[in-house]
């Protein structure tokens, strides 16, 4: 028989019962939770115009599925969530007044170019505040990540933030050519360690700056990195950003989460799309990041709607992977009925549903008998059949 | 244990180099994890733990984080093009890639190259605006333009003698080549203080080295 019939495309996957059940669960808890926290959601169509939400889109243009509609026009399978929710806050939510918070939970579509069987269909939980282009709206964000972690009970897990702004201008204070600053952006996108460290004893630097451009590498991730900053640079942007980050630190102090919050003045987003703080999270014996978020101030005017924002993206399956916890089983029970016993079975089972059972409700008969295996997958079956039945 | 490190090291010819680093970084791996079956080796009192890997898998390894750090050649990471963090030019076994082919070579109609990096040769070629034939070979390389199988080759050049052997000559460079450490994106956040301390052995060891060179 020809196998490929039966095939999927690259990239997408089925989730069969155990894991959509658990997939279910812990979606489950992260709406309450997003919800506890007075955000709403938001459902947006599966395609869009690719001129229009493609572009703004974090994802590179060759990572996003497009089709042609019957009118030529370029659609977009949506690669992210957050250009979507940009487009409605500026026109069907147009005229409601910000700050917003929304969130979303659903799928989203990235061709895997170089590695087949990598996903190309990702299932993500999010939330965008829109309107709020303070430290507060980033802690809030941040600290309601945490508590997702939390009640999703990983482990050990840290949250890692940076800040692109003040990265840049801590670049340009220092290197100041502008060629020279791309590549060392370039280098920690690319998390080249040994390029940044090349790139800096390359740079016409002086022996201050290049030492501590240099020390930004070493692990010492604090928010107490922000003094030394401070103390060394006196332009006003730095100043700016650090002051911001010291906002944003004291606010997490209050939330009671900057345990899990770690500060890296080298981490920067995969684009130019985030434009102050950012930030990824991750979770002891998983290799990828878990989730990832930060402030795109410039988002919202591309749709003609000028506002700050911040958000993150928790990845389902990434979670799956490292939840131990285990949904409580809702207790299945089987009630097998042979045809004169279906009125009985019937009035039992929706007595039994009413308590909140899962009851299915199975007919049988002489010729078809249902094998132990089937009757083994659930917590009890009971078996109501004629009297006189001539067999067991 | 929290910070216990895992890491995977290349099978042949970086090993033993590494090898005697670590030794110079003060982590003594028994040598005879280059020659004995067993694959892994643990060192419970440094809390590491190594394990040997073909040097094209490492990288895949630790992107996946079974490893949280590995070492292996920048020729590996430019081919395998891996997300991971690039530590430390552990600045040992140095070679470079380079383009070969026989001497008396000439721009042919249809050019192909054979090569073991068929990644990294196919975008050097796209960045200079050239369409090549990619050819992948899995060893013996230097054969392909002997045989006319392809007019010229990419590969890894460390004394040349191998080219010479075979009667090649070295057209150009693409890149030089030095082995690295590198670490996992979780790891290297989960893991950073520990990682932090095995690095800069590491980089200590590294230094003296040069000194002594």
């Amino acid at each position: 028989m020809d196998q490929r019939r039966f095939e999927k495309p690259a990239g997408f996957r089925d989730y069969p019962p155990p894991l959509a059940e658990k997939k279910r669960a812990l979606e489950e808890k992260i709406r309450k939770a997003f919800c506890r926290w007075g955000y709403q959601e938001v459902l947006t169509p599966t395609l869009e115009y690719f001129e229009t939400v493609g572009e703004a889109s974090v994802i590179e243009e060759k990572r996003i599925f497009k089709l042609i509609d019957r009118e030529g026009k370029t659609l977009a399978l949506r690669p992210d969530q957050t250009a979507p929710i940009a487009r409605v806050v500026s026109t069907s939510l147009g005229d409601a007044p910000l700050p917003l918070r929304l969130f979303y939970q659903t799928n989203v579509f990235r061709a895997q170019e170089e590695r087949m069987g990598r996903d190309a269909e990702f299932f993500q939980s999010g939330v965008e505040l829109i309107g709020e282009p303070t430290p507060e709206g980033d802690a809030e964000v941040i600290a309601l990540a945490v508590e997702v972690l939390q009640i999703c009970k990983i482990p050990s897990f840290r949250l890692v933030v940076g800040h692109v702004g003040l990265l840049h201008d801590l670049l340009q204070e220092t290197v100041g050519e502008s060629q020279m600053i791309q590549k060392l952006k370039q280098a920690l996108r690319e998390r080249d360690n040994v390029g940044y460290r090349q790139l800096v004893q390359e740079a016409k630097l002086s022996t201050n700056h290049r030492a501590f451009l240099l020390s930004l590498l070493s692990p010492k991730e604090q928010f107490s990195l922000l003094e030394g900053i401070q103390d060394k640079f006196h332009s006003s942007e730095i100043e700016q950003s650090v002051a911001y980050l010291r906002a944003l630190w004291e606010a997490l102090q209050d939330y009671g989460v900057s345990n899990n919050v770690t500060f890296d003045p080298l981490l920067t987003g995969s684009l130019s799309y985030y434009t102050g703080v950012y930030f990824e999270g991750y979770a002891n014996a998983l290799g990828f990041p878990l989730l990832s978020g930060g402030r795109y101030d410039r988002l919202m005017e591309r749709f003609g709607r000028s506002a700050g924002a911040t958000g993150f993206a928790i990845k389902i399956d990434r979670l799956m992977e490292v939840c131990l916890h285990i949904p409580c089983k809702t207790r299945r029970i089987a009630i097998l009925f042979s045809q004169k016993k279906r009125k009985e079975a019937i009035t039992k089972a929706m007595r039994l549903r009413k308590q909140g059972l899962a009851v299915v409700l199975q007919p049988i008969d002489r010729r078809n008998k249902l094998s132990e295996v089937w009757k083994s997958s659930f917590t009890q079956w009971i078996e109501l059949r004629e009297e006189e039945g001539d067999e067991k | 244990m929290k910070n216990e490190l895992t890491i995977a090291m290349p099978k042949g010819r970086i090993l033993k180099e590494a090898l005697g680093l670590l030794h110079n970084a003060g982590i003594d791996v028994p040598t005879h994890i280059a020659d004995s079956r067993k694959l892994t080796v643990k060192l419970p009192v440094e809390g590491l733990s190594f394990f040997l890997a073909k040097p094209t898998d490492v990288p895949t390894y630790v992107e996946y984080g079974v490893a949280d750090l590995g070492i292996v050649g920048k020729d590996v990471l430019l081919e395998e093009g891996r997300d991971v963090y690039e530590l430390l030019d552990l600045q040992i076994s140095p070679c470079r890639i380079s383009i070969a082919a026989l001497p008396d070579w000439q721009p042919v109609l249809h050019p192909r190259v054979a090569t073991k990096y068929p990644r990294l040769t196919e975008r050097y070629f796209r960045g200079l605006g050239q369409q090549v034939e990619v050819i992948r070979l899995n060893g013996s390389v230097e054969l392909a333009p002997l045989i006319g199988l392809a007019d010229r080759i990419v590969d890894v050049v460390s004394t040349g003698q191998t080219l010479k052997e075979n009667g090649l000559v070295e057209l150009k460079q693409i890149t030089s080549v030095t082995a690295r450490l590198i670490a996992n994106r979780g790891s290297y956040r989960m893991k950073r203080n520990a990682i932090g301390i095995l690095e800069e052995k590491l980089a200590l060891a590294v230094g003296k080295r040069k000194v002594l060179q």
